[in-house]
Order: structure tokens, then C-alpha cells, then sequence
């Protein structure tokens, strides 16, 4: 039966080519903007780190200004970053399974081996934890130990990417590099790795791709590792040098701890608390204490990664959809009235209105799967397009399984919420009216 | 005008009435919307910025360490730099405006004393740095080889003299005299503003002070030097082509890098706006075209279900241009129901968009646009299936009954 119907569908589909084209054009296009404007927001949404998302936290500290918030929009936020010395102190603590402090900074770069000339390196300086944390995938070696981290081993990891430039991809494990003016032992280099959102360091570029090279926390003092992220700073205090820099009020280092149970939290939480508490009586948190421990999950809600011009373009995408589903209920209003005379003999000749009601469901998914396709041809386009216009968005405007899926249900289910009231009101069509005037 | 039978022959058969109604009332208010959004954004891409932003570009340089011949580094690169042919000015600077990237302190009016605190985006520049970056000076003085020094990049010292945008000098000193007035840091030292300039846009492009600037003769040593250069006007392209090898050249144990026009950086920064714009536009063409290809479609339908009844119209004396007068006026009077409540729809999807994303309030001038916009598309679309009825020949009347 169903083989019988789609050869009609496929028969009324051609006996008015334009307006059948026309409706798969419609729904094909409501498809396309759909799926680009919900591609975009659903990566840009994503939670790169899903699986341990509600145990990785982010931690804040209130060390700000008392006489402002950190940000005057959002007075119940703490700094978004911690001093150095206050992360000097939370790396103590071993309530925490993990954690990692970290900045950005940037490094003239060379291998040992002559012939290739020095570049610039985006490093990440963190803790040993920090692979473990974001669950970092390793094509050689590993991540360097906290042993490591203690000596302020001069030790490196280095991305895929780098590593294919400076030792042609090949294991470089053991090989040294020129980091400033020092040389640092490769034990690790990952293989492709990019959380889109970077979601552990949200301050420099939530789309960017991950840094070149990560080198020991520990070293900064000893490199006089500068920050090349985000900086900022409240407090009128003298800056004469590295040292006073360090022991400023200035806020620049992420930091993160991973949290197994909720005793835990409470118990890093009390942590945080007691530390701030004894740094008020020493001068210092003047600010109603705000200590902060944030869920990587909610973080990214916190820190408003997805843009207001994505959700705005989500709605005014629907809205288009509206205007392609309307569009298509009138010419299938129109296609079939204009089908009366023959859906009336049908009925004569013994067809019942439910099959005849069946009959046309089936045509109206034809042209639904067909608009679904079209529609995600489109949506593969405007993803190029939008690729080309955004250079960030590299890593978000790509098709992903699970919305080629969204996007075939969404046609179908638009088009047949647009072909029920037309074909309910084609088969309610009385026979006998239309066969009269035959 | 025959307004009133065509209303109740409207009125017979309303779903398809209906349904182009509703598809122009979601149109309309999608386009007004839309409209008003590209507007706001190519008005703040549009904006004047003070600089030569066509002819200027930037190069930095990185050295494996801190070293003492830094400043000797910096001396011959600059000399280098201002020797290429092509070359019109070049300074060192700190960070480049519109990039996105840069600093910002407080100033303020009277030291310590923090009601008179001015937070501002500020630039470390050298002699040729108003030059290089093409803003005016409409008073006081440009500065000289001499108001220039190195500083260490952990100092908080500060140059003695700096020069400011009139805007941020009237914001300083609403009384206007602020030229040759002291400014201090947060710890009290003094800074005389011995220049100002008419107009200059900062670091951050989206900030809402983003033409408050201070300008410093200040280069921080290190290791790290970043050089603004600008060129003769059509040559920018082949000075960027050479630059990196010729400061390579005069010495090759250093990284020479991140060539970049000024146009770039900031075509960066406003990325995200354009691309809201342009996908926007998108959004309108696609919307448009859909729209008045159901405006066809259904148009074309309902001629050729009436054939018979303009057959029997045109038998006993409708003229041609009456038949066409009668599906124009039909319709303008849904395109005209359908902008009714798109009217209502446009101001209400606006509220919405201000409420949930504080975008700016619909210019009520977008309506009225928006209205005549879409009575022009309707007529339009309408324009083909109604010629076509107009061609049915009376004869068809009599043929099938």
C-alpha cells in the first residue's frame, strides 16, 4: 500500500512541478537558516568537557576593590582571575584531587637542531594536573609529574600542530627546545585537541585554538613569565619590578580544582572561606566574602560565552521557518483543491477518507524529506558561508550527526503540521459536488 | 473602486487571504528588526576613527632574552624602518589601536583624590607616533625626540608629558583649559598634557569611551618591541612585503613577526558585527524572495481557479486592465490586512529583543518603510498572475459550462 501511495505522491508531485518545487524550496530554505543559525549556537554551547563537567569547578576569590565590584554590571561576581599570590596558596592545599593554576604567555622558541628559524610560542604556564583535569589526549609521552612541578623542572609538552613544525611530527619525546633563553626537555605532545569553548581559559578568547606549548606554573617566577592574557588590576600600589608585580592586588591566573563529592565541595568551599577570612584580619578582602566555586558546566553560563547576536539570529531563524511553513500550507491548500475533482472520484470509487488522508500524508513527506535535504545542503553552505565571514568560528560552523538528525525531524514534523489542515480539508471535500460537474 | 466585491470574494475563500496576511505580518516584522540591527551595526563599523587606518601597519620583534643592546635594537630598527621607501612615518608602540588589545589606567584630576578618577585607554608612542598614526593635532604641541625614554616593562614610572583627545580633555577639564594642566597616576606623579588631538579611536572598539585616549613618548625595554609603520598612500602592501626580511636581516637571532595592516586588525575587531550584518541581509533577501514567491504561487492558483469566472467577467464587458486592477487591488488589501498586524508584530518582536538582549529601540521610521516596502513587493509579485488572467480569453466562459 505504502509503495502504491508514494507512486501517486510521486505522480502529484509531477503534475505541477513549479508549485512542487516551489514548496520543497520553502521548506528547504526554512531548513537551511534553521540549521546554520542552531549549528553555531549549539557548538558555541557546547560543554567540551561533558562527561566530568559537574566535578571540574572554577575557582574565584574576592579580592577586589571595595569601594567597586569587578564588574559594576554584575555586583554579585567576583573577579573572573586570582592574584598570584593567592593562587600561590591554594596550590597548597590538598583537598582537591587536581589542580591547576595558569596563565598565557609568550615565548621566542627554537629546536636545538639548526635549520629552522624561531618563532613565537603562545605557551600556557600551569600545573602538572592540568591534562588530567581537561582530560588531555597524549600522541607521545605524558604530561610532566608534580615531582616536576616542585624542582620547576624545565620540562615542556607541545600541541600536535607545534610539534609538526618543529620536529616534523615526529616523536619528540626527549628532544629540547629553546624556550627564551633556556632549554626545556619535550615529554609530552598531544595529539588534536580543541574544546570548543576553550572552557578553561574563557578571559583570552572562548573560540581560540589552544596554546602552542604548556610549560610548569612553577617556572614563572624564574622565567619572569609575563602574562600576555588578561590582566587586571584595582589597586594604586607601587610596581617597580617582576617581584612587585607578583605580590600585587593584580588578578591574571585561572585556577581550577577537580571536586569528587559534594563533602568535598563544602570542604574547598570552607577552605577558600577560612583563607579569605584570615587575609581580612591581615587588610586584605575588604569586600563581603565572595569566594566562588563554579561548575565548568554552569561556568559557561556564568561567563556568557554564547553571544546575544547568536540567539537573536536562533529567533529570527524560526521566524523565517513560520514564514516558509505558512508558505507552504497555501500552495498545498492551493495544489490540492485544485486536486478536489480527483480526490472526489477517489472517494466515489470506494476509498475511505482515512486512506485518502493517508495518501496525501505520504506526499506531503515526500516533499518534507525533500525539503529536509535541500534544506541541509543549504545549511552545509551557509555553514561555508559563515566560515568565511567569521574567522573564530572555524571550529563552530560545522555540521554536526546530531543535527543532520534534528534537521531531517524538524522537516518532516514542519511539513506535516503545514499538510494536515490542507489535506483535512482536501478529503473533506463531498464527492458528489465535484463529480456533478465533471 | 470595486472594493467590496472583491472583499466578500475574498471573504468566500479566506484561508489563502489569510495565510499570505500572516506571511507578510511575520515578514514585516522580521525585516524591520533586521533592518534596524544592520543599520546600528554598519553605523558603528562606519564610524570615523581618527586614523590613517588605510596606510598603517604593524611588525613586532622578539628577542630569545632581555638583553642591554635593546635599546640600540630599537634605535636601528626604527632608523631602518623610516629609511624603506615608501615609507612615510614609524614609531614604537605599545599596542595598536582597534585591536582589541591594549591598556588602560585611571588619571586623575586632582592627586588622591578619587571622585576626579578618569579611567583611559592610553598608548606609548614615540616622536613620529601622531604622525604614523595620522591623527590632528588642534592644540598645544607634538612631541620631541627629547619627551621620548625607555622604560623598564615592570616600571610604573611615567613620562612627565602627555598629549590627550579633545574628548577626553573636555571630559577632564569640562572648564576647557585643559591643555598644560596636570594629570597623576594612581601614586601621585604628575603628568602635564602638553597636546591635544581633534579626534582618535582606542583599543576597544565596542567600548562606549572608545575615543578617550591618552598618548605617552614612552618605550618599554624588554624583549619584546612592537613597530607602527605608516606608508605613501598606495604603497602599504609592498613596504608589508619586505618588512620582515629587512629587519630580519639587520639581525637574524630574533623573531620578526605578526605583519599586519591596521585595515585587518580592525576588520578583526568589528568581526563579529559585520558578520551579524551581513548574515542579517541574508536573512532579509531569503525572506523577501520567499514571501513574494507565495505571494505568485497563490496568486497564480487562484487565477487559474477563477478562470471561468473572469472568462464570464471579461464576456460581458470587463476590460483588460480591469481584470489586472482587480487582483492588484486584491492583493493590496492582504498585503495591506497582513502589514496591519505585522505593524503590531514588528513593535512587539522589538520589545522583545530590547527587553532580552537590550539591542537599541525600532526607529519608527522602519515601519512606515518597512509598509511601503512590502505593498511594492505584493504588487509586484502579482503583476505576472494577473497579466496572465487578464490574457483568458472571454470565449473560455462559454466553452466549458
Amino acid at each position: 500500500m505504502l509503495h502504491y501511495y508514494l507512486k501517486l505522491a510521486l505522480l502529484s508531485l509531477r503534475r505541477n512541478p513549479i508549485l512542487s518545487a516551489l514548496m520543497v524550496a520553502a521548506i528547504g530554505l526554512g531548513i537551511g537558516v534553521c540549521m546554520t543559525a542552531l549549528t553555531v549556537y549549539h557548538l558555541m554551547s557546547a560543554d567540551p568537557i561533558a562527561h566530568k563537567s559537574d566535578r571540574v569547578y572554577a575557582v574565584q576569590l574576592d579580592s577586589w576593590d571595595v569601594n567597586a565590584p569587578f564588574i559594576d554590571a554584575r555586583p554579585e561576581q567576583a573577579p573572573w582571575e586570582l592574584t598570584w599570590r593567592d593562587a600561590m596558596v591554594l596550590r597548597e592545599s590538598d583537598i582537591a584531587a587536581r589542580r591547576a593554576a595558569m596563565f598565557i604567555s609568550t615565548f621566542a622558541t627554537r629546536p636545538e637542531a639548526e635549520g629552522i628559524s624561531p618563532s613565537f610560542v603562545i605557551t600556557r604556564l600551569t600545573d602538572s594536573d592540568f591534562f588530567s583535569l581537561f582530560d588531555v589526549p597524549f600522541a607521545f609521552g605524558s604530561a610532566w609529574t608534580r615531582e616536576a612541578d616542585q624542582a620547576e623542572r624545565p620540562v615542556i609538552v607541545l600541541s600536535k600542530e607545534k610539534n609538526e613544525e618543529m620536529f616534523g611530527g615526529e616523536n619528540s619525546v626527549g628532544r629540547k627546545l629553546l624556550i627564551g633563553e633556556r632549554y626545556f626537555e619535550v615529554v609530552g605532545v598531544l595529539d588534536d585537541w580543541a574544546p570548543v569553548p576553550k572552557v578553561y581559559d574563557l578571559n583570552n578568547g572562548p573560540f581560540n585554538d589552544p596554546e602552542d606549548v604548556y610549560i610548569p606554573f612553577s617556572l614563572t617566577e624564574t622565567l619572569e613569565a609575563e602574562s600576555t592574557g588578561n590582566v587586571n588590576c584595582w589597586k594604586n600600589e607601587p610596581i617597580d619590578s617582576f617581584a612587585d608585580f607578583l605580590n600585587s592586588e593584580c588578578v591574571w591566573i585561572q585556577y581550577w580544582v577537580e571536586l569528587d563529592s559534594p563533602t568535598q565541595v563544602e570542604e574547598y568551599q570552607a577552605f577558600l572561606d577560612n583563607y579569605a577570612r584570615e587575609q581580612q584580619r591581615l587588610g586584605r578582602f575588604e569586600r563581603p566574602l565572595n569566594n566562588r566555586l563554579t561548575s565548568a558546566r554552569d561556568w559557561l553560563d556564568v561567563r556568557r560565552v554564547v553571544q546575544d547576536d547568536n540567539r537573536v539570529l536562533v529567533g529570527l531563524a524560526f521566524m523565517f521557518l513560520a514564514v516558509c511553513l505558512l508558505n507552504t500550507v497555501g500552495l498545498l491548500l492551493a495544489k490540492f483543491a485544485g486536486k478536489a475533482p480527483q480526490i472526489s472520484l477517489r472517494r466515489a470509487l470506494g476509498a475511505s477518507r482515512g486512506t485518502t488522508f493517508l495518501q496525501h500524508l505520504v506526499e506531503i513527506g515526500m516533499i518534507g524529506v525533500a525539503g529536509g535535504l535541500l534544506g541541509l545542503g543549504l545549511a552545509v553552505a551557509g555553514l561555508a558561508g559563515v566560515r568565511l565571514i567569521i574567522d573564530d568560528y572555524e571550529r563552530l560552523a560545522r555540521l554536526d550527526p546530531f543535527l543532520v538528525g534534528v534537521a531531517i525531524l524538524i522537516a518532516l514534523a514542519a511539513s506535516l503540521i503545514a499538510g494536515i489542515y490542507p489535506t483535512w480539508r482536501a478529503c473533506s471535500v463531498p464527492p458528489a459536488a465535484h463529480l456533478k460537474t465533471q | 473602486m470595486e472594493i467590496r466585491p472583491i472583499l466578500s470574494a475574498m471573504l468566500r475563500n479566506k484561508t489563502g487571504a489569510v495565510l499570505i496576511a500572516l506571511q507578510i505580518a511575520v515578514t514585516l516584522a522580521v525585516v524591520t528588526n533586521a533592518a534596524h540591527i544592520i543599520k546600528q551595526r554598519l553605523d558603528l563599523i562606519g564610524r570615523p576613527t581618527g586614523l590613517d587606518v588605510a596606510h598603517i601597519f604593524q611588525v613586532q620583534s622578539v628577542d630569545f632574552a632581555e638583553h642591554v643592546s635593546f635599546r640600540e635594537r630599537v634605535r636601528a630598527d626604527l632608523e631602518l624602518l623610516r629609511g624603506l621607501p615608501g615609507v612615510r612615518a614609524a614609531t614604537a608602540i605599545g599596542s595598536m589601536p582597534l585591536s582589541g588589545g591594549g591598556s588602560a589606567t585611571e588619571h586623575y584630576v586632582e592627586a588622591g583624590q578619587d571622585e576626579s578618577r578618569v579611567a583611559a585607554n592610553y598608548f606609548t608612542i614615540d616622536e613620529q607616533g601622531l604622525e604614523t598614526l595620522g591623527v590632528k593635532l588642534v592644540a598645544g604641541r607634538d612631541f620631541r625626540p627629547e619627551d621620548v625614554d625607555f622604560y623598564e616593562s615592570t616600571s610604573g614610572k611615567l613620562p612627565a608629558s602627555i598629549i590627550v583627545t579633545d574628548v577626553l580633555a573636555k571630559r577632564l577639564f569640562p572648564n576647557g583649559n585643559a591643555l598644560g594642566a596636570t594629570v597623576y597616576d594612581g601614586l601621585g606623579q604628575p603628568q602635564a598634557i602638553i597636546g591635544i588631538v581633534e579626534h582618535m579611536h582606542g583599543s576597544w572598539v565596542d567600548a562606549e569611551r572608545v575615543d578617550e585616549v591618552v598618548l605617552r613618548p614612552q618605550i618599554y625595554d624588554g624583549n619584546f618591541v612592537r613597530y607602527a609603520v605608516r606608508t605613501e598612500p598606495g604603497r602599504r602592501d609592498e613596504v608589508m612585503a619586505v618588512v620582515e626580511q629587512k629587519l630580519t636581516a639587520l639581525d637574524p637571532q630574533r623573531v620578526v613577526r605578526g605583519v599586519r595592516s591596521l585595515e585587518e586588525i580592525a576588520s578583526d575587531s568589528y568581526g563579529a558585527d559585520r558578520a551579524m550584518a551581513i548574515l542579517l541581509t541574508t536573512v532579509i533577501a531569503l525572506l523577501i524572495a520567499v514571501t513574494a514567491l507565495g505571494i505568485v504561487g497563490l496568486a497564480s492558483f487562484s487565477v487559474k481557479s477563477r478562470t471561468k469566472q473572469i472568462g464570464t467577467r471579461r464576456a460581458i464587458g470587463a476590460s483588460r486592465p480591469d481584470i489586472i486592477r482587480y487582483f492588484m487591488v486584491e492583493n493590496w488589501l492582504i498585503t495591506t490586512g497582513g502589514v496591519a498586524l505585522g505593524s503590531a508584530l514588528a513593535v512587539a518582536l522589538n520589545l522583545w529583543l530590547v527587553r532580552t538582549f537590550e539591542l537599541p529601540k525600532l526607529e519608527i521610521v522602519y515601519i512606515p518603510l518597512g509598509i511601503a516596502a512590502l505593498w511594492l513587493l505584493g504588487l509586484l509579485a502579482v503583476l505576472g498572475p494577473a497579466r496572465r488572467a487578464a490574457s483568458i480569453a472571454p470565449a473560455i466562459a462559454t466553452r466549458t459550462v
